[in-house]
């Protein structure tokens, strides 16, 4: 499935901003911004409202309350199921992205609060061999979606993936996909909620999974969002892409999603979503009629 | 019927058989014992070849275009056969095959992908590359097959879902999520074959089941081995080497536990012998059938819930260094990103 996102290289743009100076050139305006003006404004473009992409922790610290995070399965780390001979073996590239990423795998899971409302939290990182899905960060997410069911709190999932189903384990990554979607067929029964968070860009298997299957869907703005890739999309219908295609707001035109919303807002509309969502908070909090 | 590269050096033998023979015919001569020691020699070579192939051999016959397809197969195994069209919602999309049949005296539902085999049907087909209306259709049908109790036996054969532009605007993605999800919970049993290429999500839309059966020269894979090459070794020359390393043949899925059984081709594939082919998918259909039925309906969600859940390879990793935690970490944003938010 990372097939269909292979040429287009949506990184491109978040390589070039990691901060190795002091500016970084935003990918949308051109402008050059003072690093940390960047990251005072929550990673957005102070100049256009660009979304630069986060790492899972600058998510985690965004989104979840200060104190409260508890990152679970950390010590979770891929196998080599298929001894993969590629020009580069898989353990190579995993310590490769572990070293430039700081992380062991391409997900951190655990349980934390939003706006003191208790959730399971995953989030992928796209930085991390594309923020594809293998058998961790499959296994982590669908214990994350399990931590729901048992603890009858909601899921809340933020999706970074240009790499959908990742190659190097095969069919062990296709089948995560039916792994995870069979975890949130669970966790429908149990009613609990699953807020799924879609964020630049989030494409192939992990969109054709568990990142299309929340109760509501939400995509930060301008985020290339679809299963298959662009350039091989305009490679098979031999035509022009039309303007905006694959974007967030591309999506929510179509009706493939329920939201478009700004990073600012983002932790503010999650918590009132699941306010009215989340019965057990809502008869916590008073609001019950 | 056109041989692959690597069955030429056999089709030689078997052209020098059929001259030979002719030759005796013709001259009056008595070649038998000659004839015979060749048509040996070539069935022994036959097995030595197809049970040897590469990867890449057992593609081109996954490929092949004569390979038996869904349509086939229904013709070959099933009684009365009434096709059923469209998701009810959008329209009724040719590359997936719906309808309901009988087999053995049961009752089915039958769901497959059809990749068609000259160019007309190929592109009526799509090439057996869905959209998503594909998928709602035989979700709906699979849905209604749960309603009444009614196994459901499905064929993937598919290079993938297909990547177009209509097709992301309707939600490709959406509609393949959707039927892993709900193929989970269906109250009757569900059995896949993979007939020929198990082309990425595309396949796994309608290959969420009980049973996986994956026919001897069939493939199945995460992406097609030409993507993987054009990616990792930014050459397409390199299909081979994807096709291997992908480890996407029935032999090496079955050694994973992610296809519970294979079934044997007639020797040089099933193209070879598509009726044979089919009496051996339809013994295996009618077996698994009566298998299944007798588990009630939560007991095969139970069964086909845990059969995928445990599917996956990692290790535990002896946390020797103190965890990071969310306010220590070193990677991150500076602190007025903890700040709350107007």
């Amino acid at each position: 499935m990372s097939f269909f996102g292979s040429k287009f290289n949506p990184f491109q743009t978040s390589k070039r901003k990691i901060p190795d100076g002091l500016f970084s050139k935003c990918p949308k305006c051109s402008q050059t911004i003072y690093n940390k003006e960047i990251d005072a404004n929550l990673k957005i473009c102070p100049k256009c409202e660009y979304h630069f992409t986060l790492g899972a922790w600058e998510r985690i610290n965004l989104m979840i309350d200060k104190g409260t995070f508890v990152e679970m399965d950390k010590s979770l780390i891929s196998a080599d199921p298929l001894n993969f001979q590629g020009p580069k073996t898989y353990p190579q590239k995993l310590s490769e992205d572990q070293e430039a990423t700081g992380l062991n795998e391409a997900v951190i899971c655990g349980l934390g609060n939003i706006m003191s409302i208790p959730v399971s939290f995953g989030v992928t990182d796209s930085r991390f061999i594309m923020g594809s899905m293998g058998s961790v960060v499959g296994e982590k997410l669908t214990r994350c979606i399990e931590r729901g069911i048992e603890k009858k709190i909601p899921v809340v999932i933020v999706s970074g993936s240009g790499g959908g189903a990742r190659m190097y384990e095969g069919c062990f990554s296709l089948m995560q996909m039916a792994k995870t979607s069979g975890a949130l067929s669970r966790l429908s029964e149990a009613g609990m909620p699953f807020i799924s968070i879609l964020t630049n860009p989030t494409m192939g298997g992990v969109l054709a999974s568990f990142a299309s299957l929340g109760d509501i869907i939400i995509a930060e703005p301008d985020a290339l969002i679809g299963f298959a890739g662009p350039r091989v999309i305009a490679q098979t219908v031999r035509q022009e892409l039309p303007e905006g295609f694959q974007k967030s707001e591309y999506l929510l035109k179509h009706g493939n999603i329920d939201r478009v919303t700004n990073r600012r807002n983002l932790t503010q509309e999650v918590f009132q979503i699941l306010q009215v969502l989340y019965q057990e908070n809502r008869k916590e909090v008073g609001i019950e009629n | 019927m056109e041989p692959l590269d690597f069955e030429k050096p056999l089709m030689e033998i078997e052209k020098n058989i059929v001259q030979l023979k002719e030759k005796a015919l013709n001259e009056k001569i008595d070649f038998s014992e000659t004839i015979a020691v060749l048509e040996k020699e070539v069935i022994e070579k036959k097995k030595q070849l197809y049970r040897n192939l590469s990867p890449d051999q057992r593609l081109k016959i996954a490929r092949h275009p004569n390979r038996p397809n869904t349509l086939d197969y229904i013709s070959f195994i099933f009684k009365d056969f009434i096709e059923l069209h469209g998701d009810r919602v959008f329209g009724d999309d040719n590359a997936i095959i719906a309808g309901l049949a009988t087999v053995g005296g049961h009752g089915v539902v039958v769901i497959g992908q059809q990749k068609g085999k000259d160019t007309k049907e190929k592109l009526f087909r799509n090439f057996g590359m869905a959209h998503p209306e594909g998928y709602r259709k035989a979700l709906r049908i699979m849905q209604m097959a749960s309603r009444f109790q009614v196994p459901i036996i499905s064929f993937i054969d598919t290079p993938g879902a297909f990547p177009g532009i209509s097709a992301e605007e309707r939600g490709q993605a959406s509609a393949i999520a959707v039927n892993l999800r709900e193929m989970m919970s269906l109250k009757t049993p569900v059995i896949c074959y993979v007939i020929g290429e198990g082309g990425s999500g595309g396949a796994l839309g309608i290959a969420v089941g009980d049973k996986i059966v994956m026919l001897e020269h069939a493939y199945y894979s995460v992406i097609s081995p030409e993507g993987c090459a054009a990616i990792l070794w930014k050459t397409a020359t390199k299909t081979p080497e994807a096709a291997q390393a992908l480890k996407m043949t029935a032999t090496d899925l079955h050694a994973f536990g992610i296809v519970d059984e294979i079934l044997e081709e007639p020797l040089g594939g099933a193209h070879r012998n598509p009726q044979e082919m089919a009496q051996t998918i339809k013994l295996s259909i009618i077996q698994t059938i009566e298998e299944f039925s007798r588990l009630g309906g939560e007991a095969l969600i139970r069964h086909r819930q845990e059969k995928f859940r445990q599917i996956g390879v990692y290790q535990t990793q002896a946390l020797s260094q103190p965890s990071v935690s969310q306010t220590e970490m070193e990677i991150g944003p500076s602190p007025a990103f903890n700040k709350p938010v107007e």
